[in-house]
């Protein structure tokens, strides 16, 4: 039953802080047109498209209204996810298992520098009796997080920063990262205080972009021309939304995700049989949480990891060579979009200066950010 | 395992909800929350729709032709969604049109009723089919200068625009729709 | 292509109302409970969870689905949410069915909820941003105003009066007298559709839905589980979905070119050649009266041009030949937007199970469809069903 699923094109404009020269019509056609290209498909070939979107952040109610034309979806199987990135590039593999077409594509955008109130509406996802009255930034919602998880895990707010000096360093090298620079421990350890122990430079900044994927059953990637990678595993999962009853010590809904995925892709040991990742690092702490909610390091073992040059791109595991979410921008719901278009290219060999040696499999971890307790995963390898 | 059968009935619809009264809710019979969320944005155009208001101030109307399927399109657009493909060549078009549908309304955007009785003319919006684009190719604006009960599909209308000086780049620079 | 069978075996939902004093995730809840005890499932059974709602304006929630998750039964499941605006109640059973077809997953909670009394202090205001911001939002249009707006053409290309479309608010609102979840039940004449105060021209107060508070829930499982939990699990058959371009200005709105793609890629799917014949009861989308027409002739259930002689002819009462919107519909039942279009769902499993009560359609039917519509009249989602 189970058929062998692969990305065969992908296309994406980059990751920039404003994109005032297009609208998010021309920002997904470019992307769109990369990708089609890429896979030697063309629209007309495409069996279902799904869309990433929320309301809020396109600025539209039922936004998913914009989404056929920029693709070449006009009267084609269409539908959004308002989820994160991954959640659509699972929906379209459902799609393809499910043997009702074997092309799909998956879509998503991120116009944040459009978006004027973004705190506002993040305090519109929390709940309208228990946070919001409080009026705190929803950036104290992370800070309690990261309190509780270096409390429990015994990391250090140091090795937080060594993971912000890491990733913008990446960035630098990155032509599709944005906000890439080099920084010293120092810089990041006293730059402002957001919300205790958070501060500015633990924090990523936001990038707009766009992302497409082709999808393509085995039988239809012999007949394409793209390099396929093929989706060993995938997962996702939702913990809570209240923060009274959630989890803070550890992230639950990546550890869950990433069972799934694991057991799909057969994978028992992630640390040996992976060989990298790209992973939510929205903020600093994020990386070791997701990185202990993954199973790549032991709990409290993260932070130590970081520090001894493990995750570097010259390391033995190297984590968010691309720069991550620090060095290429928090992109809402186009996070995993940025994850899985970073190891395609690694796997690929496409990955330019900052090309690892020796990448077969690699992992994207996203999360859906502030308030929530979402996140997916993605295994994908070159055989 | 059993196989269940179970029926819905009135008695466990019933206990799902509680349905309270306009009055309970506005007359704060029941304790309520209210939240205004602050949620501001800045549009980025793009060239096409960038354009298309910069035209406007100069009062006009402006389209994009795709050379593949011949349609002259307005609002203009980058790209053809049809044929798929980068549009060719933009070419002006009337600032009049034909009216493919029209309603006559006497309710405003939040839903709230306009005084019809007390002399307010219902609004008329209506989809415009603008001479010089491709058939079928309409656009939202609004009729005036006509009883509304005279509107008719296939009326040709004329836009009246703003004066030059008080004209902003926007769809509203044009006030509304005439016949001619 | 071949599909691992699904089958819905247990449906559920709240009653619809215009103020709900639970909050959405408690809407939500209660759905989902009765969907899994009409079947006798318990949550630890469910290993996936698929929501569906309209736009997060109503609830007052920014990513309402993360919110929805736990209680829709999400609680360290893999959630997802899926969206086509007003057609994403029977967009969701796809959704689900894609869960479970895929062989990912052996069943799926399907949880729709809208709470519209949220927005306030009407929800109209929030369809204001759903057209484009930057061409027409300046207008200050209203949703009322795309409905009339079809209506008319829908109208004026057939020469269908108004008196002629009232009787679908007449039927409809009759059925809905039997739902027990029914909000807007009552019988009524064409006059009293005609006499309602006029909303924008040709829409009267009584083509018009209402706005409401809701949740239908829906239990989807793989052909060996539907075997075990229920002896009467009735087959998703047939899917089909689709949007048209957002360039709504451009295209001819008297027909539902939307709604026709995606019912011929659902009864190709289900083997179906003549739909008029091999579908026996229909639930197309009402949230206007002359939207049941419009649909019915996307569906080809009957000519371009035949619905309203359909209607006249009593075809589409209860008792009819093909009996339509039997349930009473969104006119009459009510229309929680995403839970309206989950609603119709559960009234084709509950009329092929025979379990519909004093709404049952006589004659046994073998075959259901349930569609629904929604954003800049440009969704067509479509699902048929087989007992």
């Amino acid at each position: 039953m189970v058929k062998r699923v692969a990305i065969v094109g992908v296309g994406t404009t980059g990751f920039r802080a404003t994109t005032p020269d297009v609208s998010y019509r021309e920002l997904t056609y470019e992307a769109a047109t990369k990708a089609y290209l890429n896979a030697g498909i063309e629209p007309k070939d495409v069996g279902a498209f799904v869309s990433t979107a929320e309301d809020f952040t396109e600025g539209y109610s039922i936004a998913d209204e914009y989404s056929p034309d920029q693709l070449g979806a006009v009267l084609k199987p269409i539908h959004t996810v308002p989820g994160d990135f991954i959640q659509s590039l699972a929906n379209a593999y459902m799609i393809i298992q499910s043997g009702f077409c074997d092309i799909a594509v998956v879509q998503g955008l991120s116009k944040a520098s459009n978006m004027l109130t973004k705190s506002d509406m993040i305090t519109f996802a929390t709940c309208p009796f228990t946070w919001r009255p409080l009026k705190e930034s929803h950036h104290a919602i992370a800070a309690m997080e990261m309190n509780r998880f270096l409390q429990s895990s015994g990391n250090t707010r140091e090795q937080c920063a060594k993971v912000v000096v890491k990733n913008r360093r990446n960035a630098l090298n990155n032509p599709r990262a944005v906000h890439g620079t080099n920084l010293s421990l120092d810089d990041v350890l006293h730059s402002e205080i957001v919300s205790h122990p958070l501060g500015r430079l633990d924090i990523a900044q936001y990038a707009d972009g766009a992302v497409v994927c082709v999808l393509a059953s085995e039988e239809k990637v012999q007949s394409l021309k793209g390099e396929p990678i093929w989706i060993k595993g995938i997962g996702w999962a939702t913990e809570t939304s209240a923060l009274e009853s959630r989890t803070w010590d550890e992230a639950v809904y990546l550890k869950v995700a990433s069972q799934m995925a694991y057991k799909m892709a057969g994978i028992r040991s992630p640390r040996k049989e992976i060989d990298f990742a790209e992973i939510n690092d929205e903020y600093s702490y994020k990386e070791l949480q997701h990185l202990e909610a993954l199973g790549i390091f032991a709990k409290g073992e993260s932070g130590k990891s970081v520090e001894a040059g493990l995750t570097e791109i010259t390391g033995e595991f190297p984590v968010n060579a691309s720069g991550g979410n620090l060095g290429c921008g928090a992109t809402l719901e186009l996070d995993g979009g940025h994850k899985v278009i970073e190891i395609v290219l690694q796997l690929r060999g496409q990955a330019g200066t900052n090309q690892l040696k020796n990448a077969r499999t690699g992992l994207a971890a996203s999360w859906r950010g502030v308030p929530t307790t979402t996140g997916a995963v993605a295994i994908l390898a070159k055989e | 395992m059993t196989i269940s059968n179970k029926q819905m009935t009135k008695e466990m619809i019933e206990k799902t909800v509680t349905s309270l009264s306009r009055e309970d809710v506005i007359g704060n019979k029941v304790i309520t929350s209210k939240w205004e969320p602050k949620l501001q944005y800045a549009w980025d155009n793009g060239p096409a729709i960038g354009r298309y208001l910069a035209e406007l101030k100069n009062g006009k109307l402006i389209a994009k032709k795709c050379r593949k399927c011949n349609r002259i399109m307005i609002p203009p657009r980058m790209f053809c969604e049809l044929c798929w493909r980068p549009t060719d060549e933009w070419v002006y078009v009337k600032d009049s049109g034909t009216v493919n549908t029209f309603v006559i309304s006497h309710v405003d955007w939040k839903a709230g009723r306009l005084d019809i009785k007390g002399g307010v003319r219902p609004f008329t919006p209506a989809v415009i089919e603008i001479d010089g684009a491709s058939e079928g190719m309409g656009i939202l604006h609004m009729i005036d200068e006509i009883d509304p009960q005279k509107i008719k599909i296939g009326m040709k209308v004329k836009a009246i625009w703003k004066k030059p000086a008080e004209r902003e780049g926007a769809i509203t620079d044009i006030l509304y729709f005439k016949p001619r | 292509m071949s599909h691992r069978r699904v089958a819905v075996v247990g449906a559920g939902m709240t009653k619809f109302v215009r103020f709900a004093k639970e909050t959405p995730g408690e809407l939500a809840y209660q759905a989902g409970k009765m969907a899994l005890e009409s079947c006798e499932m318990d949550i630890s059974q469910i290993d996936s969870v698929s929501i569906g709602s309209a736009p997060d304006a109503f609830d007052g929630f920014h990513m309402k689905g993360e919110m929805l998750a736990e209680p829709s039964g999400g609680w360290r499941k893999p959630v997802m949410r899926n969206y086509v605006g007003g057609g994403t109640g029977v967009m969701s059973i796809i959704h689900g069915w894609q869960h479970v077809a895929s062989g990912l997953f052996d069943t799926c909670l399907v949880v729709c909820e809208e709470k519209m009394s949220s927005a306030f202090p009407h929800p109209a205001g929030a369809f204001l941003t759903i057209f484009d911001h930057t061409t027409e939002q300046p207008i200050k249009p209203t949703l009322l105003w795309i409905f009339a707006i079809e209506m008319n053409r829908f109208m004026h290309v057939h020469g269908y009066k108004k008196e002629e479309i009232a009787l679908v608010a007449v039927k409809n609102k009759k059925n809905a007298l039997d739902h027990p979840a029914a909000q807007l039940g009552a019988e009524i004449t064409v006059k009293d559709v005609l006499n309602s105060e006029i909303m924008a021209w040709p829409v009267n107060r009584l083509d018009v839905s209402p706005t409401s508070d809701g949740a239908v829930a829906i239990v989807l499982a793989a052909e060996h589980i539907a075997r075990r939990v229920t002896e009467k699990p009735v087959w998703v058959d047939g899917v089909g979905w689709t949007l048209d371009s957002a360039y709504w200005c451009t295209r001819d709105l008297y027909y539902p070119d939307y709604v026709e793609v995606a019912a011929r890629k659902a009864y190709e799917m289900a083997g179906i050649k003549e739909p008029s014949k091999e579908i026996h009861i229909a639930e197309p989308y009402d949230p206007f009266t002359y939207k049941e027409l419009h649909h019915l002739e996307g569906l080809m259930l009957c000519p371009r041009g035949g619905s309203v002689k359909m209607l006249l002819d009593g075809v589409t009462q209860r008792n009819g030949n093909l009996p339509v919107c039997p349930s009473g519909g969104l006119l009459g039942v009510g229309n929680p937007i995403s839970a309206a279009g989950l609603m119709k769902v559960a009234e084709i499993f509950w009329q092929l199970r025979g379990e519909a009560g004093k709404r049952q359609v006589p004659g046994n039917p073998k075959c259901g469809v349930a569609q629904a519509w929604g954003d800049l009249m440009q969704v067509g989602t479509v699902v048929v069903m087989r007992n």
